[in-house]
């Protein structure tokens, strides 16, 4: 069965470098369009921004931002656009407000912002060579200094974090109060032009109240519709996925866990979906324990994804069920590199246990444990981290750390 | 024989900011959709300039942490998406002034001042404006507007920020523009 693609598209992949390179330049050409259009090659437009006489910049920069986000949103929603493959600007807090009101007190002063004035000196306007200059002096100042600040610098990370994730309200509902936010801003703009600027209202375009009312049905729209849970990205790749499960492409024998434990150019987690109680009685070494519920897996997503790219995710429980769902719901929400450790931990005693864990001797369910502990000392058995020069195992390798999926250094990277 | 003298269009007045701004927030998206990366453009200089110190000072560049992540050893700070978007951006810009006639040579700037003083603080601005860009990971292109559009909660920060600054220091530098 033919899986229709869902955007965004591995550009690089599918038409090559130099080809995906031209479609980049493209877009920056539309891009550098769009500036100057909007007026913003001539350096004064865009300094009254900041005497509130020509809210030029704001209303341009907020409907953008809303355009842009309502088709986003609206195109994830019904399924043609994966969310999780669009690069969303990490959030480093404090580095980035500190940089913000340093570049505000840059914007006033030299009257463009970076892609502005490479607009603007294409359009003939002098002073922006000059603000190109003082740019280049900035960029270069900030690499020679940025190690004496490094810790600030490189600190407050909190990754891919969404307001949605922020404010704990749907996506839908985060895209309409933006909406309604930009209105008032824009209110807010048009009233600051007529007492500083002396515009008069009555010239303004009457199209913008269509414009403004297009806007909240779409935010609604975007409500109603809401955002793909799990189940249907997993539909949308099930075709492919249970046939890499069938296959047992994905299945990591113990030898293979054992040598990725031992692998240090690897990251490894391991989450183990079992019970607390059982995972206090024995969990492998560095293993996290997971609630087994669809939302505490996803609840680990972001988390998962912001790893570096040679990170590998083992999944274990009792048996394969429980792990093989969590890895659904993973695979799902687009994290990579997700394994299931073979065997589950039952597979795992069978070759590892030592005498303080004996198998039991009543016969019991796939999913729960064939063995019982002396005692809960957690990853303190020998079986925890067993010494890999002590077995000769073979396995079949399965692991093949793919590039992460989502765009690595989009924004400004 | 006759010259034919060049003359530019009529020069047209700038679009309506609201009408440019869901034309900026078109080709947003569809840098989104489909690429799954937006608009930057600080990215691109820093990439440029790290390729030109890797040209005279390679050791340097290679020694630096910040420097080498671009540029270090046989890494191409040229060689990421950024840098021909980044290319494009003026070429749209001409392009687009050309045909509404306002490609002018000219320096902007406020009706008190000397071309020279503003010419000596469009530098000093930009200097602050590249440092703090990359201070904060991203200048207007790609923190407030991508990661706007995609919900960042840093780049909403970031925007606020950047907007704060503004105006914190407009009264004091008001000469320049009024």
């Amino acid at each position: 069965m033919h899986v229709l693609a869902i955007a965004p598209f591995p550009i690089e992949a599918d038409l090559g470098k130099w080809l995906a390179y031209g479609l980049y330049m493209i877009i920056g050409m539309l891009f550098g369009a769009a500036l100057e259009q909007a007026g913003f090659a001539y350096s004064p437009n865009l300094a009254a921004q900041f005497y509130l006489k020509d809210m030029r910049v704001l209303k341009v920069m907020f409907t953008a931002i809303i355009t842009a986000m309502t088709l986003i949103f609206l195109s994830s929603g019904i399924g043609i656009l994966d969310y999780a493959k669009v690069f969303v600007d990490p959030t480093y807090l404090w580095p980035g407000i500190v940089g913000g009101i340093i570049m505000g007190v840059g914007f006033t002063i030299g009257g463009f912002c970076p892609g502005t004035s490479a607009t603007a000196a294409a359009t003939g306007s002098i002073d922006a060579l000059f603000y190109l200059g003082g740019m280049f002096t900035g960029v270069f100042a900030f690499g020679e200094s940025v190690d004496r600040f490094a810790e600030f610098w490189y600190g407050w990370s909190m990754g891919r974090f969404t307001i949605p994730e922020w404010l704990h309200l749907s996506t839908g509902v985060v895209v309409l109060l933006v909406i309604l936010v930009a209105l008032v801003f824009f209110w807010a703009a048009e009233w600051f032009e007529k007492k500083f600027g002396g515009v008069d209202k009555k010239t303004l375009p009457r199209a913008r109240y269509v414009g403004a009312a297009v806007f909240v049905v779409l935010g609604l729209v975007a409500v109603l519709i809401g955002q793909p849970g799990w189940e249907q990205k997993w539909d949308r790749i099930s075709v492919e996925k249970e046939a890499a499960l069938a296959n047992r492409e994905v299945q990591i024998d113990p030898g293979e866990m054992l040598e990725l434990m031992n692998n240090n150019k690897v990251k490894l987690v391991i989450l183990d979906v079992r019970p607390e109680s059982e995972y206090n009685l024995f969990h492998l070494a560095w293993s996290q324990q997971v609630d087994p519920s669809n939302e505490a897996i996803q609840a680990l997503v972001s988390e998962l994804k912001d790893n570096p790219a040679k990170t590998a995710v083992v999944t274990v429980s009792n048996g394969e069920a429980e792990a093989t769902q969590a890895w659904k719901v993973l695979v799902a929400e687009g994290v990579p590199n997700v394994y299931i450790l073979s065997g589950g931990l039952n597979g795992w005693l069978d070759i590892f246990a030592g005498p303080d864990i004996r198998p039991v001797t009543y016969p019991v369910a796939d999913n729960e444990s064939r063995f019982v502990f002396a005692s809960a000392i957690g990853s303190a058995y020998s079986a925890s981290y067993p010494d890999i020069e002590a077995y000769e195992l073979d396995y079949t390798p399965k692991v093949e750390l793919a590039a992460k999926t989502g765009p690595e250094a989009g924004g400004c990277g | 024989m006759t010259t034919r003298k060049i003359t530019p269009r009529p020069e047209r007045q700038w679009m309506n900011p609201y009408l440019a701004g869901v034309l900026l927030g078109l080709v947003l998206f569809a840098a989104f959709f489909i690429t799954g990366n937006g608009l930057g453009a600080s990215g691109g200089f820093q990439r440029i300039l790290a390729w030109v110190e890797d040209l005279i000072v390679p050791n340097h560049v290679n020694t630096n942490g910040y420097l080498a992540n671009y540029a270090g050893g046989s890494k191409n700070p040229l060689d990421l998406w950024i840098v021909p978007l980044l290319i494009g951006v003026p070429i749209g810009g001409f392009i687009s002034s050309w045909f509404s006639g306002r490609f002018i040579v000219r320096t902007g700037k406020g009706p008190g001042i000397s071309v020279k003083t503003r010419w000596t603080f469009a530098f000093i601005g930009g200097a602050i404006m590249g440092f703090g860009a990359r201070f904060a990971r991203g200048c207007t292109s790609g923190q407030a507007l991508s990661g706007g559009a995609v919900l960042s909660v840093g780049s909403w920060a970031f925007m606020f920020a950047m907007f704060a600054g503004g105006y914190a220091v407009a009264w004091f530098v008001r000469k320049l523009w009024n």
